[in-house]
């Protein structure tokens, strides 16, 4: 059963105002095999899962599916009837309907919905894959983890011949990644194709067979696992040759001696209404470091607390040894600290506003409400940090929702750095980006640290906190519960301190 | 078998929500009725309500009136009209009176039962629409409650009221047509500005003038619009004529407000109006402030149409309460129409209302 | 080249306004040219006047410009609308009068000067847009609902603040708001308009409050976290539209230089969260085009005036602008546009394929 073809995508060709997204792009899925499609944002990975899924539709090319030469996918149902499944990145179920509701919803073909079955066997389905929620629990009450669980769950038991998985895994913490994982295998023994999309390479060589890598529009190539290695991968990624992970490894010592005595900030038994422990913390200039721990372990939420973001109920803090009263984020901002946020959609940007306007909100703030910048101004804002940061916009007037993600994220940062805070707090800058973007910015925190900028960096892939952090602060239970510098930076050090096993 | 339990339960809810929504529209109506009125409060009504129905075994010295009426704020004429009835209703005449008021009709139904239920021994009525009130007013003539119409008729069977005092709103308007006529013009090209349509006075008011404009060959109506009594409207309607460059010598509107809107967009275009001028305008109502344009010789006709109401009904619940019914079913108040050319000064102060 | 140049006036947010315009404007001039023809004439005080339609179009859509620029700033940053602009004016109209004429409502001569009287309409108007803006920033209440309030409650208000009574302002001065000035032959009602359009774009440009406002509209959450206070930010936006309806409401006042409260301004809500729509501004907040609604109101006013003019019985008006209210839907929904594209660019393939053919 191997090895027969299940899905062909031939000479696919897709355009939107401005962008050539698809450019004669060949795919093709065999049964029974995990297949990672690859790219950095703004690659077409997504554009042509759309295609695919009948969210878009394609200006040219034919798609073949399990022997049926040409099908026409013109919606999301079409996709669905063909067998082919989507579980996406964002959560695309309902939070106000029960999981059994969310797993059954649209698919009923008989006008009436027997309730007591449709419970039953969601719950059968729901134990057999060993997701901790119950039939008739409310969406919404459940952690995103299991909410998208429970996508993969409806999707699965749709008895879909195509799954696709848009980086699903990127809210799971890593029990619930192997789960998935198991997830996957079990599926694949019985004949489904999956299409996997990830920015974790750990991941893609854990369990994928083949990948087909897609840059700028246009097919790279498609490849078995076993022939092409991590190094290769990355560069047929980016286009080039780069060997920038081992750059930052050397790059690190250069700030690790830089000790000044007095912290740049400083917090006695801070907490808010967001649930965490009174915690102490400080940072000194030039430091970089970060908070660590699985999902839900509190680390947002402190940095949350320093910013001002969630509701401070007490504590003392310090800017330089003098007290002061942050109430909120424009508190925070006055005393020249800057916090990117985790989700960047919902907290970060302003999505029809402009590049411009959303480079320069920050700063424009701090100004002061009767002080706008003038147009010029703004523009030379704007202009120098698209090219400083390497964003890839079609011009500063662009609207911020039309850019790519890890280019969204580079439009955030330029609005904090625009600001040149003294304190920086990256919360997952990485996250949901392409591993070129993952670098920069990894690099750019090194950078700026050398030129005496604080920074809290937090991410949720550990080797990236190894290579540019040089003290973490470990959560577990929303409590701080270590504390981890020079010799004890290792990756089994953390494990055992997130454990808590002495 | 348990879906079909399952409809059945869904229906049952939505019945009882549709319950609940009714009670609230209750409620709703009162508290427009208090907020419109500040001076009668739906408490107060309970209340006397209340009062009454303690008093009744002891005492019950006054005639208890429950009065449904239009939005006193409606026009000057609600208000004069509304202002009557409160004086003539009162402790010191002998009555008891409790007031609701609504434009719409379905409020009024509703204040209408609980009146009966607070068991008033007349219900005078000043209906919002002609239609939708027989089932009431049985209810109400089963329960012993005596029904007086004010003001405006409905579509029921006379038997269930006791007496009916209205407008003749088609006199309103045959005389104000024939005063017009009497005017002597060579060509009368007219603007109708119409009320609410369908509204009883604007079909009177209008009835009279579309069967002149069709028996004359030198009657014209340039325009015929509604404005639908709103003085903003009908100034537009107006300068829409003027900006068409239509010739015409007379404004013919159903109310004074619309009259006065009309005056706004001739005063914007230079064109002379009032008596001996080159337009003539006429309104209905007498309010006192048009009465005293007519005496300026600004317009120069104005129908009345008679608010004071309480006085006919008095005399008639003074008769009913002696056993004397009254001699006509329905009784037509006496209406007046006003010429600029020979009203005084003593007219403004005894017809202009508000 | 004319392909992109044709995409980007069709995406331009003016586009669909600007279409209705013309499209206006064409009907009118193929039925009656004469409906473009302005006289100077004199009025009956004797000054010198202009009339015509198009006078008509701007001196009547004045109301509803302001309080187009008012609703839009509402709309973009709550994501919904006011819907007792109509109620308030009656309401400061209504302490207007009360300045003005005093207890009396006959009187002789003004009780207060009309300057005076203006300013307490704005502060009552203020008033009451602050008390929309608490429920809707503070009280979190969907903006519909929480105007319901005044919507239901404001007429009977305006009327009590009078106790009933319609006064009648005496002095002729007062008129010239809602008329002409002596001397002047263009309605004063347009130079109003044009002071208010002209204050809005500087406190748009000397400001952030367009930059604020579209923010918390887009996102609110984000906006906090830049050290924006959402709620101060709503709240400014239904004040500015309290102070926008104080201005309206002087024109409505002066025009006849007395209200009627119970019809007063009567859906004219309806009319300028059309006019925003019309500009081709999202209902559901963000970006916002100031000046796209206020031309929105005056293709709203052009289209009243046209409807009279062909004697449409004035209360079927509703029912031709619900028609609009669907085409505008229609047309600005996505899959339209697309498909919409797409029959330009298989047009476009098709001259190209005849071209090489030949």
């Amino acid at each position: 059963m191997e090895n027969t073809t299940l899905l062909e995508m031939r000479s696919i060709d897709k355009s939107f105002p401005g962008v050539h997204a698809l450019q004669n792009v060949d795919f093709t899925l065999r049964s029974g095999e995990i297949h990672a499609l690859m790219g950095e944002n703004g690659a077409g990975k997504s554009t042509l899962i759309k295609v695919l899924t009948g969210v878009y539709s394609k200006d040219q090319g034919v798609i073949n599916l399990d022997g049926r030469f040409d099908v026409k996918i013109h919606s999301p149902q079409d996709a669905q009837n063909l067998g082919i499944s989507t579980v996406y990145q964002e959560i695309t179920l309902c939070p106000n309907l029960t999981v059994a509701e969310n797993m059954y919803i649209g698919r009923g073909k008989k006008p009436i919905t027997n309730w007591r079955k449709m419970n039953s066997d969601a719950d059968k389905i729901l134990r057999k894959l060993d997701i901790p929620a119950r039939a008739t629990q409310q969406l919404g009450t459940c952690s995103i983890a299991v909410q998208q669980m429970v996508a993969i769950a409806r999707a699965v038991d749709m008895d879909c011949k195509v799954l696709i998985l848009d980086e699903p895994t990127s809210s799971l913490d890593e029990q619930e990644v192997e789960k998935l994982f198991g997830l996957m295998r079990d599926l694949k023994a019985t004949g489904v194709g999956i299409i996997f999309v990830t920015h974790f390479l750990d991941q893609v060589y854990e369990v994928c067979d083949r990948i087909t890598v897609l840059r700028d529009g246009q097919l790279v190539g498609e490849y078995e696992i076993k022939d092409l290695p991590r190094v290769q991968l990355v560069s047929k990624m980016l286009g080039k040759e780069m060997d920038d992970l081992s750059d930052i490894k050397s790059d690190q010592d250069a700030y690790l001696g830089e000790d000044a005595d007095e912290p740049v900030y400083e917090a006695t038994q801070l907490w808010s209404d967001a649930g965490i422990k009174p915690f102490d913390f400080h940072i000194r200039k030039g430091e970089v470091n970060g908070f660590t721990g699985l999902l839900g372990s509190g680390r947002s939420e402190s940095v949350r607390a320093i910013f001002g973001a969630d509701r401070v109920l007490g504590g003392i803090v310090r800017m330089h040894g003098r007290q002061v009263h942050i109430r909120g984020p424009k508190d925070a901002m006055k005393n020249g600290i800057a916090y990117l946020p985790e989700d960047r959609k919902i907290d970060g940007i302003i999505g029809d506003l402009s590049v411009r306007e959303n480079i320069i909100l920050a700063l424009q703030v701090m100004k002061g409400f009767f002080k706008p910048f003038t147009k010029a101004q703004a523009y030379a804002f704007a202009d120098e940090y698209i090219k400083k940061l390497n964003i890839k916009t079609a011009s500063a007037d662009t609207p911020v929702k039309s850019l790519s993600g890890g280019n969204q994220q580079k439009v955030i940062l330029a609005r904090w750095l625009l600001m040149h805070p003294e304190y920086l707090i990256l919360d997952e800058p990485t996250r949901g980006i392409d591993v070129g973007t993952k670098i920069d910015i990894q690099k750019l925190v090194l950078e700026l640290a050398k030129d005496g900028m604080s920074i809290t960096f937090i991410s949720s892939e550990t080797d990236e906190m190894l290579r540019t952090c040089s003290r973490l602060i470990v959560m577990r239970d929303r409590k701080v519960v270590g504390e981890l510098s020079g010799e004890d930076l290792t990756q089994s050090m953390i494990m055992s301190t997130i454990a808590g096993g002495e | 078998m348990k879906k079909a339990i399952a409809l059945t339960m869904a229906s049952v809810v939505a019945l009882s929500l549709a319950g609940c929504s009714s009670k609230e529209t209750t409620k709703a109506t009162t508290a427009a009725a208090t907020t419109a009125a500040p001076t009668t409060t739906q408490a107060e009504t309970t209340e006397a309500s209340k009062e009454t129905e303690a008093t009744k075994t002891e005492s019950s010295g006054l005639i208890k009136v429950g009065i449904i009426n239009n939005d006193p704020n409606e026009s000057g004429y609600r208000t004069a009209n509304d202002a009557d009835l409160k004086a003539m209703f009162t402790k010191e005449n002998g009555y008891d009176a409790s007031f609701a008021y609504s434009l719409k009709n379905d409020e009024q139904i509703q204040a209408a039962q609980t009146f009966i239920q607070n068991e008033v021994d007349y219900l005078l009525l000043s209906a919002a629409d002609t239609a939708g009130w027989d089932t009431v007013l049985q209810d109400a003539q089963a329960a012993g409650v005596k029904v007086i119409l004010f003001d405006r008729t409905i579509d029921a069977d006379p038997s269930l009221y006791e007496a009916s005092i209205v407008s003749d709103m088609k006199k309103e308007g045959q005389t104000a047509v024939d005063w017009l006529a009497s005017q002597n013009l060579t060509e009368y090209n007219v603007i109708h500005i119409q009320g609410v349509m369908g509204s009883a006075a604007q079909q009177g008011r209008s009835g009279a003038l579309d069967t002149k404009a069709n028996a004359e060959s030198n009657w014209t109506i340039v325009k015929q619009q509604t404005a639908e009594w709103n003085a903003e409207k009908a100034q537009q309607i107006v300068q829409s004529v003027i900006d068409s460059g239509a010739s015409f010598n007379v404004i013919y509107a159903e109310n004074d407000d619309m009259a006065k809107g009309a005056v706004a967009a001739l005063d914007a275009a230079g064109i002379s109006h009032g008596v001996g001028k080159d337009v003539i305008v006429m309104g209905f109502d007498c309010n006192k402030w048009a009465l005293e344009e007519l005496l300026a010789k600004n317009w120069n006709y104005d129908g009345q149409c008679n608010p004071f109401q309480a006085s006919y009904i008095d005399s008639i619940i003074k008769d009913l309460e002696a056993g004397k019914a009254p001699a006509e079913k329905t009784i037509i108040m006496e209406e007046k129409g006003f010429d600029a050319s020979t009203i005084t000064q003593d007219d403004v102060n005894k017809y202009g209302i508000g | 080249m004319n392909k992109s140049l044709l995409k980007k006036i069709t995406s331009n947010q003016l586009f669909i306004p600007l279409l209705a315009l013309f499209l206006l404007a064409i009907i009118n001039l193929i039925v009656d040219p004469s409906f473009f023809k302005v006289t100077l004439g004199t009025n009956n005080e004797g000054n010198p006047v202009l009339s015509g339609y198009l006078i008509t179009i701007l001196d009547y859509g004045s109301e509803l410009a302001i309080l187009a620029i008012g609703m839009t700033l509402v709309t973009s940053a709550s994501g919904g609308q006011d819907i007792s602009v109509g109620a308030t004016i009656a309401i400061t109209g209504s302490a207007m009068l009360r300045v003005l004429c005093g207890s009396n409502t006959r009187p002789e001569q003004l009780a207060a000067p009309i300057i005076v009287a203006f300013l307490v309409a704005c502060i009552v108007g203020m008033l009451c847009g602050a008390f929309n803006g608490a429920l809707v920033s503070i009280f979190k209440i969907q903006p519909m609902i929480a105007t319901l309030i005044l919507f239901t409650a404001g007429r009977s208000i305006a009327a009590w603040i009078n106790n009933n009574e319609l006064p009648i302002v005496p002095d002729p001065k007062f008129k010239y708001f809602g008329g002409f000035i002596p001397g002047i032959p263009i309605p004063t009602t347009v130079f109003i308009v044009i002071i208010c359009v002209i204050v809005t774009a500087l406190i748009l440009k000397f400001t952030n409050l367009g930059l604020y406002t579209q923010s918390v509209g887009i996102n609110e959450k984000s906006s906090r976290l830049n050290g924006i206070n959402p709620t101060m930010i709503k709240m400014l936006a239904f004040i500015f539209l309290g102070l926008c309806v104080a201005v309206a409401s002087l024109i409505k006042v002066s025009r006849l230089a007395t209200i009627n409260y119970s019809v007063i301004a009567k859906d004219i809500e309806m009319d300028a969260i059309l006019a925003v729509a019309l500009g081709g501004n999202s209902l559901s907040g963000g970006k916002f085009n100031i000046w796209a609604s206020v031309l929105g109101a005056y293709i709203i006013q052009f289209l009243t005036t046209t409807l009279y003019k062909f004697n449409v019985q004035s209360d079927a008006l509703a029912a031709y602008k619900a028609v609009v209210v669907i085409l505008l839907v229609v047309f600005s929904a996505p899959k339209v546009r697309e498909s919409l594209s797409r029959l330009k660019t298989k047009k476009a393939l098709k001259a190209v394929n005849k071209g090489e053919t030949k």
